[in-house]
């Protein structure tokens, strides 16, 4: 039990890193990625919001929303299974704000830092594409929990790894053109190439 | 908010107007004011389905197709709606209009709904759609809002058609499902590019087309 969920962990941190394999959370990871204090906090939390989000879409879904998952309120026929995108985000939503306001209550320091990051998350793709992954590949409690924690770990790795690149590109003598999305882009195209180089790993 | 002499001046003007202002509107976003390109908005989804066409132009038509509609919604109760929760109420829009989608893609093109798997979801969170809703449709009438939509939406397309044309052609060989690469080639030591199907082909590729198109129209960040 514990091989396969560290495996999981290994294969969603780094063969199919959730921004370099998936393309999600793509938008965040150019906009934020250009200083590396900033690329740290949203990375932190995006693995803090990954990790609670994950295991409630998946209790969601299991008890909710999936073909015949309404079968311990007595319809067994019902399949809400529709309602998936509008919930999910619903879910992230509020998860987003809940996350705020305990941060803020409890962690002011934590909360001061990320500040601004925090109601970004709720529109990070990163977010509803590991919900919407962990229903299509039907995992289970644990391993939703490990999946979503894991996957924002790979996602604030390559943010985190970007971010210092860019710091150094900028002493770079790129083409007008290229300057900004376009060097960037390739940088990460290199990187996602690097990241291919863990396919063979098998725990 | 609007105020209320604005929105008279709005209202009186005709419904549905043509003229060079609306036409920019749907030509502007092709180049000039491209979404992916320049405005660097909806990139993930722009990656992730390219590397066939089919799956892309179905893909570009499902996020035009609620672009429209969710602008035109918007637009439509824009004035209803209280500044502090306007996100949570865009999103719900958003949300309705991709299950929308998400449903007759798979009545009716099930295997490219398949072969498209979380992507139609994640139109939700693409964020030319959110974009688009907050910059123009929450200040414009519905119809240049729809204008609005359609372009953002076509200029979306068009990368993702050519990103798409590109992949699949150097990484197999084949446009829309068929063999384009004669097999005479392949006897003769041409491979398919393996690089092009993987995801850092994608990345490589549309880094290559910003800067082709950047050059092109002269924009350029600081």
């Amino acid at each position: 039990m514990i091989e396969e969920l560290l495996s999981l962990a290994v294969r969603s941190i780094f063969v199919e890193n959730i921004l370099l394999a998936s393309f999600l959370g793509m938008c965040s990871f150019l906009a934020c990625s250009k200083k590396v204090e900033t690329a740290v906090g949203l990375g932190l939390a995006v693995v803090f919001v990954l990790t609670i989000t994950s295991p409630v879409t998946w209790a969601l879904n299991e008890f909710l929303l999936k073909d015949g998952a309404l079968y311990w309120l007595g319809m067994p026929d019902v399949d809400l299974s529709f309602l998936g995108f509008i919930s999910f985000i619903a879910v992230i939503a509020a998860m987003v704000q809940l996350v705020e306001m305990i941060m803020d209550k409890h962690t002011p320091g934590l909360y001061a830092q990320l500040g601004i990051f925090l109601p970004l998350i709720a529109v990070n793709c990163a977010i509803l594409g590991t919900s919407l992954f962990l229903v299509e590949r039907e995992y289970g409690f644990i391993e939703s929990t490990v999946f979503g924690f894991s996957s924002g770990i790979g996602w604030a790795l390559a943010i985190i790894a970007m971010s210092a690149i860019r710091y150094k590109v900028r002493y770079s003598n790129v083409p007008k053109g290229l300057r900004g999305l376009g060097i960037t882009m390739l940088t990460t195209g290199l990187m996602a190439i690097a990241f291919m180089a863990f396919a063979g790993i098998q725990l | 908010m609007s105020s209320p002499a604005t929105e008279i001046k709005a209202d009186s003007a005709p419904m549905f107007v043509w003229n060079k202002k609306t036409k920019a509107l749907i030509t502007d976003p092709f180049l000039d004011d491209n979404p992916i390109t320049v405005q660097v908005l909806g990139i993930c989804s722009a990656l992730a389905v390219t590397v066939q066409l089919n799956t892309s132009l179905v893909m570009a038509a499902a996020v035009t197709a609620v672009i429209c509609s969710s602008n035109v919604t918007i637009s439509m109760v824009r004035n209803l709606i209280p500044p502090q929760i306007r996100i949570i109420v865009q999103l719900s829009i958003i949300a309705s209009m991709v299950i929308v989608v998400d449903q007759v893609l798979q009545a009716f093109l099930y295997d490219i709904s398949k072969a498209l798997s979380v992507f139609v979801g994640l139109i939700i969170t693409n964020c030319i759609i959110m974009g688009r809703a907050e910059a123009y449709a929450m200040a414009n009438p519905p119809w240049q809002s729809f204008l609005d939509g359609l372009g953002n939406g076509l200029g979306y397309g068009a990368i993702l058609v050519t990103v798409a044309f590109f992949r699949e052609l150097f990484g197999s060989g084949s446009l829309f499902g068929f063999q384009v690469v004669p097999e005479a080639a392949y006897d003769a030591g041409y491979e398919n590019m393996g690089l092009m199907v993987l995801a850092p082909g994608a990345f490589i590729l549309l880094g290559l087309l910003i800067w082709a198109q950047r050059s092109y129209t002269g924009f350029s960040e600081a």
